[in-house]
């Protein structure tokens, strides 16, 4: 369990997780360090930290209102922070705007396209506004655009979905904002779309995700950055986020077998259990060793197994949890 | 079809930069020339009404024009509101719908400033009076209209009107809720369209109305524009009143308008 972390011990607050990466790699796609930020009077962001990093997905998790849009574009120099800094590449999100523009890719959630205007003379325009764009009719191609011949009012809202995402990769951006990038497409469009980011992530662009999919965070996300009230509640990778003392090993065998010699050989902080007539579990635990001790046990002792489950907490509920204990804060 | 086959990483190697601001600020007035020129009403506003108020003040004699010569005063008239509906009514609707649907702000994280926004906003209303122009006196020569006057004096009066009425249409919709914005340039618009001295000269009319709607951009607009197209002569006061309105709007702008 070298990796397992527990709810509680998932960094929080303003210190950095437990990978020491303070290596002298070129800046962090984005580094956000006791940002506040108001919105009007309203407190949106306050003290938060986290970094993304290039060829990562960083996904902004967090309920309605957390804070996650007001983050990101403070990041895009939409705001201006009220404490502490942003920065985008290594450079001020404010200050060096204009540098950015050039260098940094955005997904609105909502519109930013002409309504009147069709996906391939948008996307072609979007173009034309960098030096080294990718082709628009090959991305269109790619992403099934080229069929679409009506004007952005009456796309079907997949269809806008994949000409907002066409647009913000079109100039081959360092570091991309996506929000909800996969809300209302189809599942085959959203395939390829996952696969482009994919693509992105292995040639170094650094991918900031917000969105309420958690297929997409699944899929995607090497790092989560979970908010709520403009405050971190949790931060880690998926993997840290689900392996967690609420995992367990189930399985089924005879009714009443005798398993103190298997928590003998587990580690110290595994219990087992029959909570039902011939159903056990082994808590706290869903890792492979653990489950090569278990069967490695059944072979010793000639106990035949009917089944064998690793049990996790998914994502969405880890999330859920951590959320409302965030939101009790 | 869709594959994912060709989704390669080569192709998405980061590459950043920004085209050169000629080539930007063109092709982005080329995109909204094409947008305003698809747009029904767009095009309803722009060269629907003019020309239709253009045949209908030629053939309806009750309202006086000051002249038998009617045609040579339409004409300029005409093109004031031509200049009025396209610098000022269909681009503060336009600029208001686009904040409203995130266009403006999309655009704030490209490499098109918002100055080169502006410039290339102000080019593509330039092409499409270009065209209405044409079309304008296309049909006024079928229905007698001579050249007369000084061409570069209206072409002045085109350009002041169509700077100080953009600078005007964008405080508007820059300040304003989108609806607000269509409600009050299609109300102005209107107001203007029969009050202000665009296409009716302001000689017969009352001194207090002549006065007032030649202080409008609007009248000074089609004021300026009558002269140049008739006598030829350059009217320094309509022009320093386009000058006044268009630094006014300006200034206001820039302090008040919100791009998001």
């Amino acid at each position: 369990m070298s990796n397992a972390l527990s709810a509680d011990s998932i960094s929080s607050g303003g210190s950095t997780s437990e990978s020491p990466v303070e290596s002298p790699t070129p800046a962090a796609a984005v580094s956000v360090e006791k940002l506040a930020v108001h919105r009007g009077k309203h407190l949106a962001v306050n003290g938060l930290s986290f970094t993304a990093e290039m060829g990562q997905v960083t996904a902004l998790l967090g309920p309605n209102g957390a804070g996650k849009t007001t983050t990101v574009e403070t990041c895009e120099g939409f705001h201006k922070a009220s404490a502490g800094s942003i920065t985008v590449l290594g450079l001020d999100s404010r200050r060096h705007h204009k540098e950015l523009t050039a260098r940094v890719g955005v997904m609105l959630q909502d519109g930013g396209v002409p309504l009147g205007s069709k996906a391939d003379e948008a996307l072609r325009y979007m173009a034309s506004l960098y030096a080294n764009p990718l082709d628009p009719d090959e991305l269109a191609d790619t992403l099934g655009l080229n069929a679409v011949t009506s004007t952005y009012r009456r796309m079907s809202g997949g269809e806008q979905q994949k000409l907002k995402f066409a647009i913000s990769i079109i100039g081959r951006p360092e570091v991309v904002f996506l929000d909800e990038p996969t809300a209302g497409m189809d599942l085959e469009t959203r395939n390829v779309v996952w696969e482009i980011i994919h693509s992105l992530r292995a040639a170094g662009v650094g991918i900031i995700l917000t969105t309420h999919q958690m297929e997409d965070v699944e899929r995607l996300a090497d790092k989560i950055v979970l908010i709520n009230n403009g405050q971190l509640v949790a931060e880690g990778s998926p993997v840290e986020f689900t392996q967690q003392d609420r995992a367990s090993i189930r399985f089924n065998a005879a009714v009443g077998i005798d398993f103190s010699t298997l928590s003998a050989e587990l580690d110290d902080h595994l219990s087992v259990e029959e909570f039902a007539p011939g159903s056990y579990r082994i808590m706290s635990a869903s890792d492979v060793e653990t489950l090569a001790k278990l069967t490695n046990w059944c072979v010793a002792n000639s106990i035949p197994l009917t089944s064998v489950s690793t049990e996790q907490e998914r994502l969405e509920d880890v999330i859920t949890r951590l959320d409302l204990q965030g939101g009790e804060l | 079809m869709t594959t994912t086959e060709n989704v390669t990483t080569e192709g998405f190697t980061p590459a950043p930069g920004s085209a050169g601001a000629l080539k930007m600020v063109s092709n982005h007035a080329k995109f909204e020339f094409g947008l305003i020129l698809r747009n029904g009403e767009q095009i309803l506003l722009t060269l629907i009404i003019p020309l239709a108020a253009m045949v209908g003040l030629n053939f309806v004699s009750g309202i006086d024009l000051g002249t038998d010569d009617r045609i040579q005063v339409i004409v300029p008239g005409t093109i004031a509101l031509a200049i009025l509906a396209t610098a000022f009514a269909s681009q503060a609707i336009s600029t208001g719908f686009d904040r409203r649907y995130g266009v403006i702000k999309l655009l704030g994280t490209t490499p098109l400033s918002r100055g080169r926004l502006l410039a290339s906003r102000i080019l593509a209303i330039l092409a499409v009076e270009f065209v209405q122009i044409v079309l304008i006196l296309i049909l006024g020569i079928a229905l007698g209209w001579r050249a007369h006057g000084n061409a570069l004096n209206a072409l002045i009066f085109i350009v002041l009107g169509t700077i100080s009425l953009t600078a005007l249409a964008l405080l508007l919709a820059g300040t304003l809720r989108a609806e607000a914005t269509l409600a009050v340039a299609n109300a102005v618009f209107l107001l203007l369209m029969f009050v202000g001295g665009v296409m009716i000269p302001l000689t017969n009319a009352p001194a207090w109305m002549a006065s007032f709607a030649g202080s409008l951009p609007s009248g000074a607009l089609g004021e300026g524009l009558r002269a140049a197209m008739g006598s030829g002569a350059f009217d320094g006061s309509a022009a320093l009143v386009l000058v006044l309105w268009g630094v006014i709007g300006s200034l206001l702008t820039i302090k008040f308008f919100k791009w998001e």
